[in-house]
């Protein structure tokens, strides 16, 4: 018998199909079934798809798996339902259940630390955190450079931004 | 048309334009997609009043749109001009969307996110661009309530965007690495840097006329300042690129070179049917003719002016009316011939 579609080699492959409860039967060469195999992929690559592979990817054994859900208070999205739409339902989502996102966003931004914009109307603890850690790394590379002087001054900057967040 | 679609900036013979994105949302509204009718509206009317509500010359420098009660063709002609996203003219829900007077800057509200600030210029002038995003961003800032987290930044509805919040993106015109194929390894590296590649009308979409957009993919973990000059670094690789192969092709084969850039040009002047695709493909060789300095007699401003002239919404706009399929094939050549004149 002939490849139905080339009409041309000789058909191998037995192709059956169901499209809307109609079934069909193709007999087809194997080059032929090779290309019908090419697009025959029913739904393409989806951003969802993509997550939950992330999410549920076997190396991420080390990440521990949920069998309690978490949802969020405010809006009612659960963590579940985020695995499975890839968009997180409001700003108090991430209080809930941010830190099982933590696996998720390392993989997508590769670095987790915030190193970014900060509004200024909100958070002014936030930057002087941020300033102390900056002098810190400064003081670590004037150490480094023994200039004792420098490191001096940068630690007194550091005590003086430190006791004005303990107060 | 405003200024700066037609006006060339720098690098200009590989970079057709820049554009910074900025997420932002209300701390005390559920993200848009889950967000109740009368949420949206509040949402509108806060963003409306941060921008309009303030004395001085600010309000005045600003439009507002609502997305819902727009003309079709208007709305499909903002997209076009890349001043709103496809999915915000889609949109469903209370959206909409302040556009500056000089189209340089464009807040959409109710996207993905309540808000997304974006700032387009003309070149590689991601550093520009940057610089008056944040501005307007601060602007925003001090009367709306960010959802902010210390540790994640600024809070999005994906997590793709969460952090700093920013897309930088540049719009490159890469004939000469289409045409030799290097195009493929190019792609290969900057998926490995980290780097998106779309096409025109940026997710999912063709690289129509050889036109290619690549923007950052990770936005938390790097400031919005490092995160811009690795596109620009990246950008300015790929422009040195481009450059010399263009070079190179012309010196192998003048004669190839300058017929394939003429007869684009012979068939742009002279067709009386053409679709939008095929027009912008001639109009890539054209402007590749252009700035090889083998076409001497067209400005390149006329180009940019044809490039967003010819496209469906705003062809129709600026004809006044709805037109079938194949009228504005007609139309559309018609108006190239009159600007190439």
């Amino acid at each position: 018998m002939l490849c139905q579609k080339c009409q041309k080699r000789i058909a191998k492959v037995q192709l059956t199909q169901i499209i809307n409860n109609n079934k069909s039967v193709l007999f087809l060469c194997e080059y032929c079934a090779q290309e019908k195999e090419k697009y025959n992929i029913s739904s393409p690559f989806s951003i969802n798809d993509f997550f939950s592979g992330i999410m549920g990817f076997p190396y991420m054994t080390s990440v521990p798996q949920h069998t309690q859900d978490l949802i969020c208070d405010k809006c009612g999205m659960s963590y579940n339902e985020f695995n499975k739409t890839g968009k997180i339902g409001c700003p108090n989502c991430y209080k809930v259940y941010g830190d099982r996102l933590v696996p998720l966003l390392k993989r997508l931004h590769g670095n987790m630390q915030y190193n970014g914009k900060i509004p200024s109307r909100a958070f002014s603890s936030v930057k002087v955190s941020k300033e102390i850690m900056k002098l810190k790394e400064q003081l670590n590379t004037a150490i480094k450079n023994e200039e004792y002087e420098k490191a001096a001054t940068l630690r007194d900057q550091i005590r003086n931004l430190e006791s004005n967040i303990s107060k | 048309m405003k200024e700066w679609y037609i006006k060339s900036g720098p690098e200009s013979d590989v970079v057709m334009s820049t554009r910074i994105r900025l997420a932002r949302n209300f701390n005390d509204f559920p993200f848009p997609s889950r967000m109740k009718r009368e949420d949206g509206e509040k949402v509108l009317n806060k963003v409306k009043e941060a921008i309009f509500g303030r004395s001085g010359a600010i309000g005045e420098s600003f439009q507002f749109e609502h997305i819902q009660r727009m003309d079709p063709i208007q709305r499909q002609a903002l997209v076009e001009k890349h001043l709103i996203s496809l999915d915000l003219a889609e949109n469903q829900v209370n959206s909409g969307v302040i556009i500056s007077y000089d189209e340089k800057i464009s807040i959409m509200i109710n996207e993905e996110d309540h808000l997304r600030i974006q700032c387009l210029f003309a070149g590689l002038q991601l550093k520009e661009a940057w610089d008056l995003c944040n501005k307007v961003d601060n602007l925003l800032e001090e009367t709306i309530d960010y959802a902010f987290d210390e540790r994640f930044g600024y809070l999005t509805c994906c997590p793709t965007n969460i952090g700093t919040g920013i897309r930088a993106s540049a719009m490159l015109h890469l004939p000469a690495l289409v045409m030799t194929g290097y195009i493929k390894g190019i792609l290969d590296i900057c998926s490995k840097l980290g780097i998106a590649v779309r096409g025109l009308y940026g997710e999912n979409t063709e690289a129509l006329g050889n036109m290619f957009q690549i923007s950052n993919q990770a936005s938390l973990g790097q400031p919005e300042d490092e995160i811009i000059s690795k596109i620009s670094s990246i950008a300015r690789q790929i422009i040195d690129q481009e450059r010399t192969i263009r070079r190179e092709l012309h010196k192998q084969n003048p004669y190839r070179f300058e017929d394939k850039v003429y007869r684009s040009l012979g068939l742009l002047s002279n067709a009386r049917i053409i679709s939008s695709e095929e027009a912008l493909k001639l109009l890539s060789d054209v402007r590749l003719g252009v700035y090889m300095g083998i076409i001497n007699n067209i400005d390149i401003n006329i180009l940019n002016e044809i490039q967003l002239l010819i496209q469906p919404a705003n062809l129709q706009k600026s004809i006044g009316r709805t037109l079938s399929s194949d009228e504005r094939d007609i139309k559309r050549a018609e108006v190239i011939r009159n600007k190439l004149k």
